[in-house]
């Protein structure tokens, strides 16, 4: 038995206590995304972003949050180049599989696949972390509900995409 | 507790510059748990979804039932509060679908695939920041319209399990932690 994802589970579930004592706040990322387009916009078209009703709430600031976000790449990038996993990759080899070897076919899907993300989770009010694991060990109603919806409805898009239109 | 401890954590939570500090070095952790637990892999989130592979329920719930115990205790110290999402079934529901087909479509979700970024996938990087970035700037587009229409609709109670039940925590987080356990055992003894 491969006991990695319970450890890292472990890990993450230790990590909130301390999220929750230090900074009085639940993991979550979903929201630093929000503000990064926030920043992007008002670089863009100036300060009059700022009057968007949405960004009244989330204010575009780099908060702890969005340091957590930036955060987890670090980790992620230290732990890969340790494990010897580390490798610049255009098409994972499950979707090479089915859909072959083209990025550019890879890349057109991961952006629609990370705009309906980026759309849902700010949709929903948070995403696989702030509802999927803060959410429920909170035992909040709407986080049990919504990692019910995400992964039912994932579930079965990646059947249909997988059982229908793969090749 | 509350009057011991309460003022340091107070001064603490407050200090933007200390919490950004913070914010990064556990997400450094939260990146460490990520990569290590495999999750920062579309072949991992992808089997997942197709059923095959079943890490990222281990390793969610072994998070959900070890943050649940704690993050209680602290609560019941007075060292720490919840942090209740509102939900409805307009957002919750609705957005929740969306989510969901983009999960699939992507392989990755807003943590991940800052994992997947770290560990040199660009699909994750050009592909997926890229179009989270896109759909968080039409989210905030439409929002107006549809705070006004689909996002009020079906109110889910703003609460929690036990309270919803008018029951103490632990009497909801002793069987829920024993049917994670239970549900994490069946998973291994199906081999999946």
């Amino acid at each position: 038995m491969d006991w990695t994802p319970y450890l890292a589970g472990l890990g993450i579930g230790i990590l909130s206590w301390f999220t929750f004592l230090l900074s009085g706040r639940p993991l979550g990322c979903s929201t630093a995304y929000a503000r990064t387009s926030a920043m992007i916009e008002r670089a863009i078209r100036g300060d009059s972003v700022l009057e968007k009703p949405y960004y009244r709430k989330f204010v575009p600031q780099i908060d702890w949050e969005w340091m957590l976000v930036l955060g987890i790449v670090i980790g992620a990038f230290i732990t890969a180049i340790i494990q010897g996993e580390f490798a610049l990759i255009w098409v994972p080899s499950t979707f090479e599989a089915a859909f072959g070897s083209s990025s550019l076919l890879r890349l057109a899907v991961a952006l629609v696949g990370g705009v309906l993300m980026g759309l849902g989770a700010r949709w929903a009010g948070g995403c696989t972390s702030g509802h999927g694991i803060s959410g429920t060990l909170q035992l909040a109603i709407a986080s049990w509900i919504a990692v019910a919806v995400f992964f039912v409805s994932g579930i079965i898009v990646a059947f249909l995409l997988y059982g229908v239109i793969a090749p | 507790m509350i009057e011991r401890d309460g003022g340091a954590l107070q001064r603490l939570r407050q200090n933007q510059s200390l919490q950004r500090l913070l914010g990064l070095v556990m997400g450094v952790a939260f990146g460490v748990f990520l990569q290590l637990g495999g999750v920062t892999r579309y072949d991992v989130i992808i089997g997942q979804l197709l059923l095959y592979d079943f890490t990222v329920v281990k390793v969610m719930l072994s998070a959900v039932a070890v943050g649940m115990v704690g993050v209680y205790l602290l609560v019941h110290l007075g060292l720490a509060s919840l942090s209740i999402k509102p939900g409805s079934i307009g957002t919750t529901v609705l957005g929740g679908i969306i989510f969901g087909c983009g999960f699939a479509v992507l392989g990755y979700c807003p943590g991940t695939v800052a994992g997947a970024v770290g560990s040199g996938a660009l699909d994750a990087l050009f592909g997926g920041v890229v179009g989270i970035l896109i759909g968080a700037a039409i989210f905030a587009e439409l929002y107006p319209r549809l705070d006004a229409s689909v996002l009020q609709r079906g109110n889910i109670p703003d609460t929690t399990i036990p309270e919803l039940l008018g029951v103490r925590p632990g009497a909801v987080i002793v069987p829920m932690v024993i049917l994670i356990v239970a549900v994490l055992y069946g998973i291994e003894y199906l081999g999946l």
